[in-house]
């Protein structure tokens, strides 16, 4: 299950889990049967508000309904009845794509058999929600995003390079950063005029720039609203949400994740044992930050490699 | 191991079937070979990232967590059995992990090096050296230990916290001992439960 801006290119030159999938890599495919689809709301394929909406035969924009991720795991569960699958060997994501696994968990717990969610909550705390209401903001606040209605225009470019450029912020460590760019300045500084000077200001207008050529700022709008408005609570309590999970169930954080802090795992960890539900849980050492679960690779591959084998094979005890 | 003497005699304290927590179970050797004799339900905490990769690779439900930080999340009485081998003498609060273990579990197992034991004796005695045996491999400088007690300052405790020891099993060099535990035993083990009011 991919995060905010991946898409169903997983795996493969160029995925954005390549070094996690693939021949004799951790989610092996010669072992497993890999499916990994666009989320409902996205630009890369299903439907978003960059779809025409066959009323008007015009993007829909901010016509679109609103998401969830319930709904995004709907189309994916529609997705692996379509394929006449009836169980998944397991529903595997970090991030919004955490959220996605946790949504299967309780959604269709009958349809896996093992989960993995990753770098994740059960719900945004009001500083998750802040750092995206500002990318928003960014967005709509650039004259170009016409109120959604820019597809026959120019796109709003500005604002959701700014929003990129926020996210990016939030996905880094202090420390990544610091070793990544330290204090350098760039090669082709120009003299000083409120330019990029140093080297974090080039990477993140790269990175913003890169972004607005393969991403929609209506997607954007829309699957930070679906993130910020999940809560897989939703009224139940910890001890109630994964009641007769069968499923087995791996949760991993990462110790330098500021913006998906260790404590919202911890809370994923609690309402396992709470329920009965046969779970492990790791933190794994990594300086990378929220970014670590795309980059830390070596621990990560381990212990999924090794849950994985567990789950395929039935080893191990049946959990307290 | 099946080989292991301490691990048979916890096989032979817990029925078959129970519920087992295993606070600071490292690679999960006692929890997976627990699950394989006895059938029992286990998990285990630790707080080493790669002892937990080993848990996982077994198939074991391992949680990274620290035990000094209590057990909240555990409703009382909500495990059979809560096993503390070689980890009261590692925790800062060994007295809160026990009460947190006695609360948590209905009984408890707990395995410790013995301090008093006759080589460590003379080791401080006629060395005048802080002991390195086998049950207390560590130089000073770099030991995990930060509690030392002897079998009877355990036994102690127990009768000033109402703690009832119901069965008891010393070992050396693989071997029960039986005779004057306290001076001639590496390790004690003791399955205890709360005094019943």
């Amino acid at each position: 299950m991919h995060a905010l801006t991946g898409d169903a290119h997983a795996a493969g030159e160029g995925g954005w889990w390549s070094n996690l999938i693939g021949e004799g890599k951790a989610i092996d495919t010669n072992k497993y049967f890999v499916i990994c689809s666009n989320i409902l709301g996205g630009c890369k394929g299903s439907t978003g508000p960059s779809s025409i909406n066959p009323k008007t035969g015009k993007p829909y924009g901010i016509d679109f309904p609103i998401i969830t991720i319930g709904d995004i795991v709907n189309a994916q569960r529609n997705l692996i009845d379509h394929l006449g699958i009836d169980k998944l060997l397991a529903v595997v994501g970090g991030s919004m794509g955490g959220m996605q696994v946790l949504q299967w968990m309780v959604a269709y717990p009958k349809r896996i058999r093992s989960a993995i969610p990753i770098a994740t909550t059960m719900k945004h705390t009001p500083q998750q929600i802040a750092f995206n209401e500002v990318g928003r903001q960014a967005i709509m606040a650039d004259p170009d995003w016409h109120s959604g209605n820019y597809y026959d225009k120019g796109i709003p470019a500005k604002g959701l390079a700014i929003a990129r450029m926020i996210g990016h912020i939030t996905y880094m460590s202090d420390v990544s950063m610091a070793e990544k760019f330290g204090r350098k300045f760039r090669s082709d500084r120009a003299p000083f005029k409120f330019g990029a000077d140093f080297e974090v200001e080039g990477y993140l207008h790269n990175r913003g720039d890169n972004f607005v050529r393969r991403f929609d700022a209506n997607s954007y709008l829309y699957i930070t609203k679906a993130i910020d408005y999940f809560n897989i609570l939703n009224g139940h309590s910890l001890g109630d949400i994964f009641r007769g999970l069968r499923a087995k169930v791996l949760v991993l954080a990462f110790k330098s994740d500021w913006l998906y802090p260790t404590y919202q795992s911890q809370e994923i960890v609690k309402a396992c044992k709470l329920s009965g539900v046969d779970a492990s849980y790791c933190e794994v050492n990594s300086t990378y930050g929220h970014d670590a679960f795309l980059l830390e690779i070596e621990q990560e591959s381990h212990l999924i490699s090794n849950f994985l084998r567990s789950v395929t094979t039935g080893n191990g005890n049946k959990g307290a | 191991m099946a080989d292991n003497v301490d691990f048979r005699s916890f096989a032979d304290w817990i029925q078959s079937g129970a519920s087992v927590l295993d606070l600071g179970c490292g690679d999960g050797e006692l929890i997976g070979y627990l699950s394989k004799e006895k059938d029992v339900r286990a998990q285990g905490i630790e707080l080493d990232e790669h002892a937990i990769i080993r848990c996982v690779s077994e198939g074991l439900s391992v949680f990274q967590q620290d035990i000094d930080t209590g057990l909240s999340e555990y409703a009382d009485n909500s495990f059979d059995y809560v096993i503390l081998n070689q980890t009261l003498q590692q925790v800062k609060k060994p007295d809160f992990a026990l009460q947190e273990a006695l609360r948590v579990g209905k009984k408890v197992i707990v395995g410790i090096p013995n301090f008093a034991h006759y080589k460590a004796r003379t080791s401080i005695f006629f060395r005048g050296r802080v002991p390195v045996t086998v049950s207390l491999p560590y130089q000073w400088y770099d030991t995990p230990n930060l509690h030392f007690l002897s079998l009877n300052d355990f036994k102690d405790y127990c009768k000033k916290k109402g703690v009832t020891i119901e069965r008891v099993f010393y070992k050396t060099d693989n071997r029960r001992v039986k005779f004057l535990p306290n001076l001639l035993a590496e390790y004690g083990y003791f399955l205890v439960s709360k005094t019943k009011s």
